[in-house]
């Protein structure tokens, strides 16, 4: 893949070498938070599935006892049972509100069932059988109740799947991506201020030997030039030439029996 | 980034179904069923002469629809148009499978279940009733 662990395009100067490590700490901070977050949705994750299974279970069997307390009450109030209540549809009393909770920072939505106006009691057309419609009713409530508890179990499911995707897929980009680049770039910038680093040294202690050589050379070329000076003055008293005074300086010991 | 999904927090929303006869007289019963003005109903009686479109239509239009919240579904409806529901992916209207009288509630098939099912591959949602 490629840009697996390249390095950010920048000067390597000592103000990006702070400004690279203070988005290190940052990204390393960051991924910290992250996997906590990770890592408490996954539980709230487990629990809601395990409520999930049982919820549907119980929700097979009121279904179930639903149904047949509706049998009881067609067997009892005849087969129009049902026309007569297809017939006296007009506004749904049992509606549902949403909120929405707040769990390690995913907001969750959350149904509860509510009743609004009256429920319909007047099943005009139903001459027998009373008890038993208004038993099979009380069993249809009960399983909307459930059945409610049952979606808002399964729409905060299937959101905090959805919120546990997003977070792992940063905590790997972090991980993967951006934590080794800053940490590349980092080092490519410490290299390249340790060579410019040596690079001044290096010419530092070259222009110092030059200087050295300088001044060595100007000593030795003063010291020519007082000997000089010195043959001058003896050629000029004994009246030789400069070569052979400077013969006799040079070549001889001092001879204790010359003397000036 | 955090709010992707708008949850409508609003205060009545309705509870769809699309199942068979009796499972729905049973919940009109209860005072489930919605009426409009314009003569549209939040449900749906599946019977032999209903046709896969007839209820792929009404699904659609379901989850569409702004004012309702949850849709119930028989599993053997939901079997019908099991590709429609399985591509379904959002959050709210939540989908609901129910068992009907003639076919007992069967989880295997079940959308959201079956999803967790390869989430955990190792201990699947079958072996935890034991």
């Amino acid at each position: 893949m490629s840009g697996q662990s390249q390095r950010l395009n920048i000067v390597p100067t000592v103000t990006t070498l702070g400004v690279v490590k203070a988005r290190l700490v940052g990204a390393t901070r960051g991924h910290a938070l992250l996997k906590k977050k990770s890592d408490a949705l996954t539980v709230q994750f487990r629990q809601i599935l395990k409520k999930i299974v049982s919820t549907k279970e119980s929700m097979g069997t009121i279904m179930k006892s639903s149904s047949f307390a509706l049998t009881e009450a067609k067997y009892v109030a005849g087969e129009n049972v049902k026309h007569v209540v297809l017939e006296n549809v007009h506004s749904a009393s049992l509606k549902v509100r949403s909120r929405t909770e707040n769990v390690a920072g995913v907001k969750l939505p959350k149904f509860e069932y509510f009743t609004e106006g009256e429920t319909k009691n007047d099943l005009t057309g139903l001459a027998r059988g009373g008890q038993q419609v208004q038993a099979c009713r009380g069993a249809y409530v009960k399983a909307i109740e459930v059945l409610v508890e049952l979606a808002s179990l399964q729409t905060s499911f299937l959101t905090l799947d959805d919120a546990i995707k997003t977070t792992n897929r940063r905590v790997n980009a972090l991980e993967n991506v951006v934590k080794p680049r800053l940490e590349n770039t980092i080092s490519y910038i410490k290299g390249e201020l340790d060579e410019l680093e040596r690079e001044d040294f290096f010419r530092l202690k070259k222009i110092q030997g030059f200087k050295k050589r300088e001044i060595e050379r100007q000593l030795a070329a003063a010291k020519q030039f007082a000997e000089e000076k010195v043959v001058e003055k003896v050629s000029l008293q004994k009246g030789i030439s400069i070569n052979a005074a400077h013969n006799l300086l040079t070549t001889a010991a001092k001879d204790e029996d010359i003397i000036f | 980034m955090a709010n992707r999904v708008q949850i409508p927090g609003r205060n009545s929303a309705l509870i769809a179904m699309i199942a068979d006869e009796d499972t729905i007289t049973g919940f009109l019963l209860a005072g489930v069923g919605n009426v409009d003005l314009r003569r549209k109903t939040n449900y749906l009686i599946v019977d032999s002469k209903t046709t896969v479109k007839q209820i792929e239509d009404t699904f659609k239009e379901f989850t569409a629809r702004e004012d309702i919240a949850i849709v119930l579904i028989s599993q053997y409806v939901a079997n019908m148009i099991r590709l429609l529901v399985d591509s379904y992916n959002k959050p709210v209207p939540a989908i609901l499978e129910i068992p009907s009288k003639d076919h007992p509630y069967d989880p295997t098939h079940d959308s959201v279940l079956s999803r967790v099912k390869y989430l955990f591959s190792a201990e699947s949602v079958a072996s935890e009733r034991r």
